[in-house]
């Protein structure tokens, strides 16, 4: 039977080879003026900044755009002016002014005027993507923008609102939503009168510090740096992300140096290249919450005693050394650290008896069977399993429904769950976005927990001009939902990113429209 | 004679058409009758009423699911197969754009398969319950059950993080990647048309991995399924006749007894290489290789119910193909089947 042996060590001898002949083609490090990133991106439905909503596509419009006023990335309690140098409110409190910044380009080589300003504003309205709620909150409308935006003289934008807000809301919004686009351009694709919305949820007409190269969905997005950006071009000429959506893989590949910076490592994985000698941390907390939403319509859990009884049922101390170690930071308030009137009291531990007698109080000594929906997602995972670990001791049975991430968020949106396991963001750095979020639309709606007292409370702190003043009302809202609020809130999310030691000046803010690239410098 | 052809291939249209238009039917109907919302899915936390009205609308979920599908197979008929909801292209693109990547590495792993699979089998096969055997099984049953997930990751710690033999993830090398223009989309024979052999050889070296992988897993099953065919024609009479006759060996299980082994290997293979370019979900999120597989899973999760449809008929249509080609080859292996 020989010929048949010498076939298969033939071939097998065949496959041995090309492993070897592979060894010469082993790689080398990422160039030099080359920022390299694994980075999941398959969030991303559109770079139109009319549309982006996601996490991936806002940091992508934060590199690639300029926006009137922005976050100051060094110092996130203040503003930082960037495309508007300054603004004056009118005295009735509605009319807003912005100064353009003279001398900004955009990629294309035209001017940035006070026309681009107002087209982007106008048009950010009009498209009515999923972010236009933030401006719609002002009373701007499809039907009314076009006179509440307003070109005042060629460098000089004029902004009226339905009615006088706090400066410093207004203020927040605007850092997130006024991007300013290249109006001559973006028009030169218009179709249809869809005000270009088409061609630029693949194009960019910014002009940040750095321009769109090349975007292939789902695959990667190379950007270049913008050698005239006014407020100094960016030490790296090119960033290429590539989306690579095994966190596995994006370890392995941090180590060997093949690129720079790792985004999405969990919390084993971190551990695990903590030792390696080749890389370094760079993290930030997040205004992202991980809670569980509870539907008030479900007959034990419209029970505020048991609700609270639950709020003792969590292991927040051991999931912190645990799970969490090094992605999450204890934390029970609804509004994140680092926003105005942020209480980051913690007053729950993991109490049985002290559940046990709220639960008997409650009318249910035994306990009880709820679902709670997870996105099928490791963290999420491993949480459930916890929750349903700690609370079964005192008979609250949790069943775990196990589902992806669209399926679990679109039954909670239609408010179909009994407990809701997941993580909210802050639209906008303001306190009002949670306030609104959790205690009056869309969080409280879902979880059945409406009240008129309390929106108007909401609203209340939102028109507070005395920022001190509003801060308490933010205190006090807080410590009420802690009593009665059917949110249980366990952890702030810590965003970290596995960097190679050579890289600095990697920025992650609190929001995503904050993670910057431009002063990355590769030694 | 002519006449008789033009019926033949016309009847092969027609089963094809209907086989299409079931297939069509079922996955659109599937689709609608999820128990998510897909506008709730797109419109994000604070959507008003008329938002959702008007994306139902955009996307045309506001008719009756009845004219829903008719207007979706009018846009068909135009080539038009709808524009995806996650990467804002039209599917038709997405599909050009990621059905190479996997008909790349299938291929390379179904070639492992046959060419290391066929004989491993044979060989099984002659040397039934020897140690040989007994290896050889053992090989295919840890590569027909091991995760291939599992296997991917491993492969690479070993191969490319430990001993840096080969590359990583990825069809290039990150600073290749955007220097290729796309003709075929198969990168080997992209990088050959434009004449850069270094980037030839690097596509090579990123396909080794991978496509080992998916051929040890081919390898598993066409191996055992030659061992068992082989078997059952080596019991047969005409091969003790041709044994008693002094026939070499050789030439009767190469000869003789592979020829009627030919006929069901035929129908291993082509369904083996049919799951191959469904795309391995698993293989190609490991190894970041933006196939097809990649591409319907991420569909499905996204809810984009253009680009879940596109791939369907995509891999449908692959499966067909495939099924015609087999029926053409068995009439030249068998002559019954003429």
């Amino acid at each position: 039977m020989k010929p048949f042996m010498r076939s298969a060590v033939a071939a097998l001898g065949l496959t041995v080879g090309a492993f070897a002949f592979g060894a010469g083609l082993a790689q080398a490090a990422t160039p030099k003026d080359t920022l390299v990133m694994a980075y999941v991106i398959d969030d991303i439905i559109s770079l139109d900044p009319a549309d982006i909503y996601e996490f991936t596509s806002s940091e992508y419009m934060a590199n690639t755009y300029d926006r009137l006023v922005m976050i100051n990335p060094q110092k996130t309690s203040e503003l930082k002016f960037a495309a508007a140098e300054s603004y004056t409110v009118s005295d009735d409190g509605k009319t807003y002014d912005f100064k353009i910044r003279p001398g900004i380009k955009f990629h294309s080589g035209n001017d940035m005027t006070a026309e681009d300003a107002a087209f982007s504003l106008i048009r950010f309205v009009k498209i009515n993507g999923n972010p236009a709620f933030i401006m719609n909150q002002f009373g701007l409308t499809k039907d009314n923008v076009d006179k509440m935006v307003r070109v005042k003289d060629p460098m000089t934008l004029e902004i009226e609102t339905d009615a006088a807000y706090s400066p410093s809301f207004f203020l927040n919004c605007l850092s997130y939503t006024s991007v300013v686009v290249d109006k001559k351009l973006v028009m030169s694709h218009e179709k249809d009168g869809d005000m270009g919305n088409a061609w630029m949820k693949t194009n960019e007409a910014g002009s940040g510090p750095f321009s769109l190269k090349a975007y292939k969905p789902n695959e990667s997005l190379v950007l270049d740096a913008n050698p005239d950006y006014w407020d100094g071009p960016a030490k790296v000429k090119h960033v290429l992300i590539k989306n690579v959506t095994e966190s596995a893989t994006q370890q392995l590949l941090v180590q060997k140096g093949d690129v720079d910076i790792a985004r999405n490592l969990n919390g084993d994985q971190l551990k695990a290249v903590k030792g390696d000698g080749n890389i370094k941390f760079v993290d930030s907390p997040k205004a992202t919450l991980w809670y569980m939403g509870l539907n008030t319509k479900n007959q034990y859990l419209g029970n505020v005693d048991a609700r609270q009884a639950m709020k003792y049922l969590v292991d927040y101390d051991g999931l912190q050394k645990t799970q969490f170690a090094g992605i999450g930071i204890k934390h029970q308030t609804f509004l994140p650290d680092g926003q105005l009137g942020a209480d980051n009291e913690t007053p729950f531990t993991y109490d049985l008896a002290k559940a046990k007698e709220l639960l008997k109080k409650a009318g249910f000594p035994n306990g009880f069977d709820v679902t709670i929906d997870v996105t099928n997602k490791s963290e999420g995972r491993e949480l459930a399993a916890s929750l349903q670990n700690s609370m079964a001791k005192a008979g609250v049975n949790l069943i775990i429904r196990l589902a992806d991430n669209k399926t679990t968020l679109t039954k909670y949106r239609a408010s179909e769950h009994d407990i809701y396991l997941g993580q909210w963001g802050s639209d906008y750095q303001d306190p009002h976005s949670n306030a609104d979020g959790y205690l009056n639309s869309p969080l409280a709606k879902r979880n059945q927990w409406v009240s008129p007292e309390r929106a108007a409370a909401v609203t209340a702190a939102r028109d507070e001009k005395d920022s001190a003043k509003r801060a308490q009302m933010y205190m006090d809202l807080q410590k009420q939902a802690l009593q009665d609020s059917p949110y249980i809130i366990m952890f702030q999310q810590v965003e970290t990113a596995a960097v190679r030691k050579n890289v600095d000046g990697f920025i992650i803010g609190p929001t995503f429209d904050l993670n910057l690239y431009r002063y990355v410098v590769k030694n | 004679m002519i006449a008789s052809q033009a019926k033949a291939v016309g009847k092969v249209l027609a089963s094809i058409l209907t086989t299409m238009l079931g297939l069509l039917l079922v996955t659109f109907v599937i689709s609608r009758f999820l128990p998510t919302d897909p506008v709730l899915a797109i419109v994000g936390d604070h959507a008003s009423e008329s938002r959702i009205a008007e994306v139902r609308e955009q996307l045309g979920l506001n008719h009756p699911i009845p004219v829903q599908f008719l207007y979706y197979l009018g846009n068909i008929a135009r080539g038009d197969l709808g524009v995806s909801l996650r990467t804002a292209q039209p599917v038709l693109d997405d599909l050009i754009h990621v059905f190479p990547a996997t008909l790349e590495l299938a291929t390379w792993g179904i070639l492992l398969g046959v060419v290391l699979g066929i004989p491993l089998g044979v060989w099984a096969a002659v040397k039934k319950d020897s140690a040989i055997d007994h290896v050889i099984r053992f090989v295919g049953l840890v590569g027909y059950s091991s995760p291939i997930f599992w296997l991917g990751i491993m492969g690479l710690l070993i191969f490319y993080a430990k001993l840096g033999w080969l590359p990583g993830p990825g069809r290039l090398d990150f600073g290749y990647e955007d220097l290729v223009t796309p003709i075929t989309g198969i990168m080997t024979v992209d990088t050959l048309l434009q004449g850069d052999y270094d980037m030839f050889w690097n596509a090579v070296s990123h396909l080794i991995l991978p496509a080992s992988l998916l051929g040890y897993f081919s390898l598993a099953y066409i191996s055992r399924m030659t061992r068992s065919l082989m078997l059952s024609q080596l019991r047969q009479e005409y091969v003790l006749t041709a044994r008693v006759k002094g026939v070499p060996e050789r030439r009767i299980v190469w000869k003789h007894a592979m020829g009627n082994v030919m006929v069901p290997l035929l129908t291993v293979v082509a369904l083996s290489y049919g799951n191959l370019l469904e795309g391995s979900v698993l293989t190609e999120t490991v190894f970041t290789w933006h196939g097809i597989g990649l591409y319907i899973t991420n569909a499905i999760f996204g809810q984009d119910l253009p680009a879940v449809m596109g791939g369907t008929i995509v891999v449908g249509l692959v499966y067909i193909l495939i099924n015609t080609l087999t029926d053409i080859l068995y009439r030249f292996l068998d002559p019954r089947a003429k």
